[in-house]
């Protein structure tokens, strides 16, 4: 815990926010949905990271318990995303999202 | 007094009955359900007055209240019957005479492929008419107004192959629509004022409200008596409204003596009765009653004069009769209006049914001068005619000389000398046209053998009438008996007296009787009728021959006919214009107006569909994009 507190807030969510935007930029560029998902799973570690950092600053457990939930809600995520990732890789034999973009309006 | 809603129950049924066995039934099981309702209605009103007239209820009425109809905040119109002695007479009337003109529509429209159709029409009427008669507020009365409205739209355009009927039945509901439309503004004007339209509240709070000052009412009272009056004069048809009854007379015949002359076209005399607490609070608005009664009676009467057409000669006399209503009400004399009513219902439906009689003998002709000499040839039908006809020029001890006497005298006693005068010269104008019609259908030369000599002889066994095809009258019972109890009930009708006066408020006049010349004066008049009718019509008939071609005479004779013209006028003022104004809109810019609105909806939905690419990066973008976007503005603000 000391070794954390050594460290200032404005470092850790930095990071966060580092982290954020490094997701956010492969999720924009990768055309390949594992790829996609990955990003996601890196933005969303990028907020529980926040979380914790902040929980630190106050010294209060709710940081950590946000994690615990957005860990949950990350596998989650990955289990459905997976599955979409199965189900179009059958329907267009690719896993390229470009090629699954016939419900445009 | 439980059993009354059976009076419009049995009815009600029928015509559901009728309406959904249509085609299925045959014409006798159409003809007992459509005739047995009104029966069935008939003998429960009829055991509904005996209860209420050995038992007189206290202030002369009873209210059943089935059920609240709403609630709408404060409003809260219950569904309640409310008899008392003019609910009862219309009741009797309406079950009646109704009941007789049902038994005698199953032998007139028999053979008709829409037999069980008409019955259905029939009986949704009389339900309807019920509705109108018992209702306890003017909600329900309107619900029964406009319901009566629809069944004669119906009735009337019955024979609807040919486009004539249906144009009359239209002309017939729009016109009354003009009349129910002030009607209802005058509904809203009382509720806005009070709160309710339950007529007895109505009668306690009104006039606490609009106190007539010095003879003259206050403004919203004359405005909501005028806007009723309104109403009544389309439903009654009296000037301006009346020109859609003569044109009703396109209906079958039962129709036109059961709506177009015993019930529905009374509905307003009913409507001015029922609410004569708000007609007292202006006398403006009463002067008007009179004055439409006295003008529509004369100007009625001299259309009869020169009709030829058998129905229309009545429907004009039916018109005549509601003004002599009318100038009664004006009069203050509510008592013999309604009374009139209920006589001008027995001897008007007696002269219709025969009608209809002389119309099937003739082989559906309808033109009086193509008929003649028939009282040889259906002397019970000349009987019935000659009985109806004589009541309505009020001969003395029939009926319609009871109540037409009792009208002139309470407008001569009220002191409405001018009404008085028009009422008497309309007695004179009767007399006439009435004894015009029998004298040339049932006296004078058979010239239906003249018409078919036109045709050649070979030709006449074809399209004119032969010997073979003389003029008989039917012999079954369903046609006697209404004929026969119509026939007593004009003779005898005049001796029922019904306690009216604890509806209607007792004439100003008091116990005066004025003098003795005033009450015996009609009869000479109406004689004087009959007499100047006999003199031209049977002993002279060179004279109105004469007179139809002459030069003046002539065009004043057209000018009567065509209805003193009401019709060409409303062409031009209403029909014309409208026509113009929906051929100059043929494009309709409203409607194209309100297109706008849809037409923008689309284009903006098309706008936001085309960012739907279906490209799951670019959503992500815009997602991330928003996300910048709110982002910064936090952080700017």
């Amino acid at each position: 815990m000391t070794a954390l507190h050594s460290i200032p807030m404005e470092h850790g969510l930095l990071l966060a926010a580092a982290l954020f935007s490094l997701g956010l930029f492969g999720l924009l560029t990768r055309r390949d949905m594992l790829f996609m998902l990955m990003s996601i799973e890196i933005m969303m570690n990028a907020a529980a990271l926040a979380f914790v950092v902040a929980g630190s600053r106050w010294a209060v457990p709710d940081g950590q318990i946000m994690f615990i939930l957005i860990l949950t809600l990350a596998a989650a995520e990955a289990s459905v995303g997976l599955a979409l990732l199965i189900q179009l890789y059958r329907r267009f034999k690719t896993l390229d999202v470009d090629a699954a973009s016939t419900m445009k309006g | 007094m439980n059993y009354l809603p059976l009076t419009f129950l049995a009815p009600l049924l029928g015509f559901v009955i009728l309406a959904f066995a249509r085609g299925r039934i045959s014409e006798n099981l159409a003809a007992i359900i459509g005739v047995g309702s009104v029966g069935i209605s008939a003998l429960t009103s009829l055991c509904a007055g005996w209860q209420f007239l050995h038992a007189l209820p206290e202030g002369g009425s009873t209210v059943i209240t089935l059920w609240q109809w709403m609630s709408v905040g404060n409003f809260q119109p219950n569904f309640a019957l409310h008899l008392d002695a003019l609910s009862l007479t219309m009741l009797g009337v309406i079950t009646g005479v109704g009941f007789f003109i049902h038994l005698f529509a199953s032998w007139y429209m028999r053979g008709d492929p829409g037999f069980a159709r008409f019955f259905s029409y029939m009986n949704l009427f009389v339900a309807s008419m019920l509705f109108l008669v018992l209702g306890d507020n003017l909600l329900f009365l309107y619900f029964g107004w406009e319901g009566v409205g629809l069944a004669s739209y119906l009735l009337i355009g019955f024979w609807y192959q040919d486009p004539a009927n249906g144009a009359a039945a239209r002309k017939a509901f729009v016109i009354t629509r003009v009349g129910d439309t002030f009607m209802a503004i005058g509904l809203f004007i009382l509720y806005r004022e009070f709160g309710t339209l339950n007529i007895q509240e109505l009668a306690v709070l009104a006039p606490a409200a609009w106190p007539v000052v010095n003879g003259v009412g206050t403004g919203l009272a004359t405005a909501t008596a005028l806007l009723l009056l309104g109403g009544a004069v389309g439903k009654s048809a009296q000037l301006p409204l009346q020109t859609w009854l003569p044109d009703a007379m396109a209906g079958p015949t039962p129709v036109s003596a059961l709506i177009h002359a015993a019930t529905m076209v009374t509905a307003g005399v009913y409507l001015i009765a029922r609410t004569h607490a708000i007609f007292e609070l202006s006398p403006f608005a009463l002067q008007c009653v009179g004055t439409i009664g006295a003008v529509t009676l004369l100007m009625a009467g001299f259309i009869a004069l020169m009709q030829t057409d058998i129905k229309k000669i009545l429907a004009y006399s039916t018109m005549s009769q509601i003004g002599y209503m009318f100038l009664a009400e004006g009069v203050g004399a509510y008592a013999p209006a309604v009374f009139h009513l209920m006589t001008h219902a027995f001897f008007k439906a007696l002269l219709f049914l025969s009608s209809g009689s002389v119309i099937l003998a003739m082989h559906h002709e309808q033109d009086i001068f193509k008929m003649g000499n028939l009282r040889k040839h259906i002397p019970f039908v000349y009987w019935c005619m000659l009985i109806g006809t004589l009541a309505l020029c009020a001969f003395p001890l029939t009926s319609g000389f009871f109540s037409k006497d009792e009208i002139l005298h309470e407008a001569y006693l009220s002191g409405h000398h001018s009404l008085w005068l028009a009422g008497l010269f309309g007695a004179f104008l009767t007399g006439i046209y009435s004894f015009r019609l029998i004298f040339i259908v049932f006296f004078g030369p058979e010239r239906w053998r003249a018409t078919s000599a036109h045709h050649g002889h070979a030709d006449a066994a074809h399209h004119g009438l032969g010997p073979k095809d003389d003029p008989h009258g039917a012999k079954t019972l369903d046609h006697h008996i209404p004929l026969a109890v119509l026939l007593v009930m004009a003779l005898v009708g005049g001796f029922i007296h019904l306690p009216l006066e604890s509806v209607f408020p007792a004439a100003e006049h008091g116990a005066e009787h004025g003098p003795a010349w005033i009450a015996y004066l009609p009869i000479p008049v109406s004689f004087a009728g009959m007499f100047s009718s006999w003199f031209l019509f049977l002993k002279r008939p060179d004279i109105p021959a004469a007179l139809a071609n002459g030069g003046f005479s002539s065009y004043i004779g057209r000018f009567w006919k065509s209805a003193f013209g009401f019709d060409w006028l409303y062409d031009r003022l209403f029909v014309k214009p409208f026509v113009w104004a929906a051929e100059v809109n043929r494009n309709d810019f409203i409607d194209w107006l309100i297109g706008l609105i849809p037409l923008s909806l689309r284009g903006a939905n098309s706008l936001v569909a085309a960012t739907q690419t279906g490209n799951l990066r670019w959503y992500a973008f815009a997602a991330g994009a928003g996300a910048c976007a709110l982002i910064a503005a936090v952080a700017l603000h």
